[in-house]
C-alpha cells in the first residue's frame, strides 16, 4: 500500500487539537495542583474533580487568561462573552457523567497559523477555540482487550484543555504535521504549555477524499502518529474508491502499534451529547480579562525572527531555525551577550543543536549541562585560537554527557591549541628527522608533505591544525 | 410547635442535654418517619458543650434538622435513594458550615422524595413521611421530613430545598413557615442537585421570626457557588401599608380557596392595599418547569454509575452493562421517569422543540413577575391548590405534577416566596404564599409577620402526632 506524501488537492484534512494548559498552577474548576506527573494516582483530587455530589465548579481565571492569550497569538477573535456547556456521555474516566466544555458560545472564533511548505507560506485557518476539562485517565493491566478490569486515575480529571479546531484546509499528512509543529512552538512561546509532558497534546483528525464520506480518527497522541494515521487513512480511502466502493462516514481509532486505523462506530451510532448550558456557572464577559492579557503577550516567533536579524546581524537561515524553539533562541541570546553573535548563531544552530538532537534532548538540557556563559567562554577560546574546532566539539560532547568544568576538561584532555612557536619547532624537527621525505618532496613528490604533516600531528596528538602545519612546512621547505 | 423563643425559655430551667435527649426520645417513638439518619452522638456532645457554656452563636443550643440532600461531613447523606444509601460526604455544605459556626445542634437528616423529585415524599427509599395533623395523609414534598419534624415538635428549625415548591408545599401541608429564597441568596455548595438553575436551600420554622433568623444564618457570600450573589441578609421588620397583589391565575379547590379568600377579606384587605394582578404566562409555567428540571436532572444524576461511591455491584461486568444495571437497581421509578424524560427533551431534534421553548417560557414568566412586582410590594396566592392528600391518593404522575402549579412559577422567575399557615380546613392546615421582589425577603417577612399576628389564635394548633 503506497503512502500519500505530497500535497493532493482532493485530500481534505481538518484537525481538532486538544491542548493541555499544563503550565498553569491549578485545574480548570478546582484548586487541585497540576504538577501530578511524578505522583501517585488519585493524589491530586478533591470533591469537585471527583464529581462528588454537591460539589460545584468554579472557573479558574488564570486558565481563561491563558486561553485568551492563545487565542490572541493565533489571531482569533475573542468573543465578548462565552458560556460553558455540559457534554453528556457515560464513561468511567468522566466522574460527573458529563464533561464541562463549550458549545455554541466558544471563547474565540477564527484565527490562523502560518506554516512554511515547499510551495511557500500557507495560512491554516481556524474555526474556533474553546475551553474544556480533561477527563481522568484509564489504565489497563496488559492490553485493553485482555484486561479483566481497568484502573482510573483522576489526577488528570479537570486539567484545563483548549480545543483548537481548524477549517478543513490541509491537503497532506505533512501539512498536518507542519501545522502541529508550529502550533506547539507558539504555545510554548506563550509559556502556557509544556509539550514534553505525557498527553499534553492529543489530536482528532478528519479526513476525506473528494467524493467520499468524512472519516474522523479519534485521540491520536503523538505528532508522528497523526502523520502516520492520516497516511494510512488516505491510502485506505483511495483503495476503496479505486475499487469503486464507497467511503462511509464513520469514526475510527488509530492503532499506534500496528500503524493502522480501525472502525469504532458508524454515523448511525454517533453519540448525541445533549449539550446544554452548565447551570452551575455563569457566562464570562471577556473585556476586562482581554485588556489584562493584551499587555502580557510575549514576542511571537515571526517578530522574534525579525528582531534577531536586526539586533545581531545574523542571517535569516540562522534566525529562522533559532525561533523554532523559544528556549534555543533564549540560549543563543545569552551566548551572544559574551561573544560575536554571528559566531554564536552558527555554533548554536549547526553544532550544539545537532549534538542535543543526537541525544534526544532539547535546549532545556543545554541550560542544565552547558550553561550559555560556559559555551560563550568556549567560543571565545576558539576565536582566540586557543582551542581548535575539533576541540570545541569534544568539550561540548563531554559537557553534555558528563558535565564538569570547561577549563578543567580542556586542560586534562590536553585540548588547548599548541602555540605557533611549538608547531614551528616540531616542523623543523620533522624536516631534520625525515631527510627521505624532504628529498621526495623536493623531487616533485608533493604527497611527501602529508607524511611530514602526519609527523607533527602525531607529535601533538592531533592538536595541531593540519592546514596550518602544511603551510609552515611548505614555507620551510621552499626556503 | 416549638419556637426558638420557647426553646430558649426551656433552656433557662432545663439542661440542653436533657432537652435534646427528650427530643430524641420523641423522634424515636414517632410515627412520622421524618428522619432518615439521626445525629445523636454529636448532638448530645454539643448539648453538653452548650451546658458548659462552650457553644456560642446565634443558634447556640438550638436543634436544627437538615434535609438529606444537603451534605454533612461524616454524616450519611442519602437523598432518600438506594443509590446513596451508604454515602458519607467528606465535606460540609456551605449552609451546614454556617449552622456549625452559629452553634446550632444538627439533630439529623430528614426524609424527602428521592433526589427531591416529588410532592408527597412518597418516592423516598426510606418510606413515606406522615402528616403530623393526620397520619393517613402525606406531609408534602419534597422536604416532607423537614416540614413534618417541625409540625410534630421533633425539631425547632429545619433546612429544606426548593426546586419547584419543595419547601413551601410541606410547609403548607404541615402548618409551618418555609421560605424559597431569591435565587443566589443562599449558597448551593453541598446541595446535591436536582435542577441547579431552579433550586435554593431555604429555612423552615414554626414562626416567621424564626424563619428569618435561620435565613440570616444561612444566607451570604460563598465563592464556591458561582451563582451566589454575595449578599448577606438581616431581618429588620418594616411597618408599612404594603400594596398586595392577589394573583388571579393561582387558585385551588373550594377547601383551599374558601380559606384563602376569608383571610384576604378579613385580614389583608382591612390592613393593606389590595389589587388583583394577572399573570398571562402562568399557563406555560408548569410544562416549562418540568422540561427544565428534568433536563438538568438527567445530566446531574449521570454521575451515579457505581464506580466511585454509592450503590455498587459485587460482580464486575462490561462498562455499559455495569452502569446500566447499577442505575436500574439504584434509582426508584419516579427518578428514572424524570431522567428519561429529561434525556429525551435534550436530544438532538427535540432540543429546540422542548428545552429552548421552555427557556423562552421561563423568560415570559420572569417578565410577568417583574411587571407585577413593579406595581405591588408583594403578591399572594394559595401555596397548594388542595389540602394534604391521602397517602397513595396521587397515583398518576401527571396529577401529582399538576399540584405544583402555584409553586413552580416562582422558581422559574427566581424570586423569593414564603409559605405561612393561615388556618385549618377539615382539621388540615392551609398555606398562603407571599412572593416578593428579588432580594426583598425583608418585605416578605415584614408582611408575613403582620398576617401571623392577626391569625395567632387560628394557627397555633398542635398536631396529633
Ligand atoms: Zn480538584
Amino acid at each position: 500500500m503506497g503512502y500519500a506524501t505530497s500535497m493532493e488537492p482532493d485530500v481534505i484534512i481538518g484537525l481538532e487539537v486538544h491542548v493541555q494548559l499544563n503550565k498553569l498552577k491549578t485545574k480548570l474548576f478546582c484548586s487541585c495542583p497540576l504538577d501530578y506527573h511524578e505522583d501517585e494516582p488519585n493524589t491530586h483530587v478533591c470533591p469537585v474533580c471527583l464529581g462528588l455530589p454537591g460539589a460545584m465548579p468554579v472557573v479558574n481565571k488564570e486558565a481563561v487568561k491563558a486561553a485568551i492569550k492563545v487565542a490572541l497569538a493565533l489571531h482569533a477573535e475573542v468573543q465578548p462573552f462565552t458560556v460553558f456547556d455540559r457534554k453528556n456521555y457515560f464513561y468511567p474516566d468522566l466522574p460527573k457523567g458529563f464533561q464541562i466544555s463549550q458549545y455554541d458560545r466558544p471563547l474565540a472564533l477564527g484565527g490562523y497559523v502560518t506554516i512554511e511548505t515547499e510551495e511557500g507560506e500557507k495560512k491554516i485557518t481556524l474555526k474556533r477555540i474553546h475551553m474544556e476539562e480533561d477527563p481522568g485517565k484509564l489504565t489497563y493491566k496488559g492490553s485493553i482487550t485482555t484486561a479483566k478490569y481497568c484502573l482510573i486515575d483522576y489526577n488528570r480529571s479537570g486539567v484545563p484543555l483548549l480545543e483548537i479546531v481548524t477549517e478543513p484546509v490541509m491537503h497532506s499528512p505533512k501539512e498536518a504535521r507542519l501545522f502541529l509543529n508550529k502550533l506547539r512552538i507558539i504555545l510554548e512561546y506563550l509559556d502556557v504549555f509544556d509539550g514534553s509532558l505525557e498527553g499534553a497534546m492529543r489530536v482528532d483528525a478528519n479526513v476525506s477524499i473528494r467524493g467520499g464520506g468524512r472519516v474522523e480518527i479519534k485521540n491520536i497522541s503523538s505528532f508522528k502518529g497523526v502523520e502516520r494515521a492520516l497516511s494510512y487513512e488516505i491510502a485506505r480511502q483511495k483503495n476503496l474508491l479505486r475499487m469503486g466502493r464507497k467511503v462511509e462516514r464513520e469514526t475510527r481509532h488509530f492503532d499506534e502499534v500496528n500503524n493502522i486505523t480501525v472502525s469504532l462506530r458508524s454515523k448511525e451510532e454517533e453519540q448525541d451529547y445533549r449539550y446544554f448550558p452548565e447551570p452551575d456557572l455563569v457566562p464570562i464577559y471577556t473585556a476586562e480579562l482581554l485588556e489584562e492579557v493584551k499587555g502580557t503577550l510575549p514576542e511571537m516567533p515571526e517578530e522574534k525572527r525579525e528582531r534577531l536579524k536586526a539586533q545581531y546581524g545574523i542571517g535569516d537561515n540562522f534566525a529562522k531555525v533559532l525561533v523554532l524553539d523559544k528556549v534555543m533562541a533564549d540560549y543563543f541570546e545569552e551566548v551572544a551577550k559574551h561573544v560575536d553573535p554571528k559566531l554564536a548563531a552558527s555554533w548554536v544552530v549547526d553544532v550544539l543543536r545537532g549534538e542535543l538532537n543526537y541525544r534526544g534532548k532539547d535546549f532545556r538540557f543545554a541550560y542544565e549541562m552547558l550553561k550559555p556563559e560556559e559555551f560563550a567562554k568556549l567560543l571565545r577560546y576558539f576565536r582566540e585560537e586557543r582551542i581548535t574546532e575539533k576541540g570545541v566539539v569534544e568539550v561540548i560532547r563531554i559537557k553534555l554527557d558528563h558535565g564538569g568544568d570547561v577549563d578543567e576538561i580542556i586542560r586534562s584532555r590536553g585540548l588547548f591549541a599548541i602555540p605557533k612557536e611549538e608547531i614551528e619547532r616540531l616542523c623543523r624537527e620533522a624536516i631534520e628527522k625525515n631527510p627521505k621525505a624532504v628529498a621526495d618532496y623536493k623531487g616533485g613528490k608533493k604527497k611527501a608533505l602529508d607524511f611530514l604533516v602526519g609527523y607533527v600531528m602525531k607529535a601533538t596528538r592531533g592538536r595541531a591544525n593540519p592546514a596550518e602545519t602544511a603551510q609552515i612546512l611548505k614555507k620551510m621547505l621552499e626556503e | 410547635m416549638i419556637t426558638v423563643k420557647e426553646w430558649k425559655e426551656r433552656l433557662e430551667s432545663e439542661s440542653c442535654y436533657d432537652l435534646i435527649s427528650e427530643l430524641f426520645d420523641r423522634i424515636e417513638r414517632s410515627k412520622l418517619n421524618a428522619f432518615i439518619t439521626l445525629n445523636k452522638d454529636e448532638a448530645l456532645r454539643l448539648a453538653e458543650e452548650f451546658d458548659r457554656g462552650k457553644l456560642k452563636g446565634k443558634l447556640a443550643g438550638i436543634p436544627v434538622a437538615v434535609k438529606d440532600n444537603i451534605s454533612t461531613k461524616g454524616l450519611r447523606t442519602t437523598c432518600a435513594s438506594k443509590m446513596l444509601h451508604d454515602y458519607v460526604p467528606p465535606f460540609d455544605a456551605h449552609v451546614v458550615e454556617r449552622l456549625r459556626q452559629e452553634g446550632a445542634i444538627i439533630i439529623g437528616k430528614t426524609n424527602m422524595d428521592e433526589f427531591a423529585m416529588g410532592t408527597t415524599t412518597e418516592t423516598s427509599f426510606f418510606g413515606v413521611v406522615r402528616n403530623p395533623f393526620d397520619l393517613e395523609r402525606v406531609a408534602g414534598g419534597s422536604s416532607g421530613g423537614s416540614g413534618a419534624c417541625l409540625g410534630g415538635e421533633e425539631s425547632v428549625l429545619a433546612l429544606g430545598s426548593d426546586t419547584g415548591g419543595s419547601i413551601r408545599c410541606p410547609a403548607s401541608f404541615c402548618g409551618v413557615v418555609g421560605l424559597k429564597p431569591t435565587y443566589g441568596l443562599v449558597s448551593r455548595y453541598g446541595l446535591i442537585p436536582y435542577a441547579n438553575s431552579l433550586e435554593q436551600i431555604g429555612p423552615m420554622a414554626c414562626c416567621v421570626e424564626d424563619c428569618a433568623l435561620l435565613l440570616e444564618v444561612i444566607a451570604g457570600r460563598d465563592w464556591r457557588d458561582s451563582t451566589n450573589a454575595g449578599r448577606e441578609f438581616e431581618f429588620r421588620p418594616v411597618d408599612r401599608k404594603f400594596r398586595v397583589g392577589v394573583i388571579r391565575e393561582m387558585g385551588g379547590n373550594d377547601d383551599v380557596m374558601g380559606k384563602f379568600e376569608e383571610v384576604v377579606n378579613d385580614i389583608v384587605r382591612p390592613n393593606f392595599e389590595v389589587v388583583e394582578v394577572s399573570m398571562p404566562s402562568f399557563m406555560f409555567a408548569l410544562p416549562a418547569y418540568y422540561i427544565i428540571a428534568m433536563s438538568e436532572a438527567s445530566s446531574n444524576l449521570a454521575r451515579y454509575d457505581g464506580v466511585r461511591y454509592g450503590y455498587a455491584l459485587e460482580k464486575l461486568d462490561t462498562w455499559t452493562r455495569y452502569f446500566s444495571k447499577v442505575r436500574a437497581e439504584g434509582f426508584g421509578e419516579e427518578v428514572k421517569r424524570r431522567i428519561m424524560l429529561g434525556t429525551y427533551a435534550l436530544s438532538a431534534g427535540y432540543y429546540g422543540k422542548y428545552y429552548l421553548k421552555a427557556l423562552k417560557a421561563r423568560t415570559l414568566v420572569k417578565r410577568d413577575f417583574e411587571r407585577a412586582l413593579k406595581d405591588c410590594d408583594v403578591l399572594i396566592a394559595p401555596t397548594m391548590p388542595a389540602l394534604p392528600f391521602r397517602i397513595g391518593e396521587l397515583a398518576d404522575p401527571l396529577t401529582m405534577y399538576k399540584m405544583d402549579v402555584n409553586t413552580v412559577p416562582i422558581n422559574l422567575a427566581g424570586v423569593p416566596a414564603l409559605s405561612i399557615p393561615i388556618g385549618f380546613v377539615k382539621g388540615l392546615p392551609v398555606g398562603m404564599q407571599i412572593i416578593g421582589r428579588f432580594f426583598e425577603e425583608n418585605t416578605i417577612f415584614s408582611f408575613a409577620l403582620k398576617i401571623e399576628e392577626a391569625l395567632r389564635d387560628e394557627v397555633q394548633r398542635k398536631g396529633v402526632a
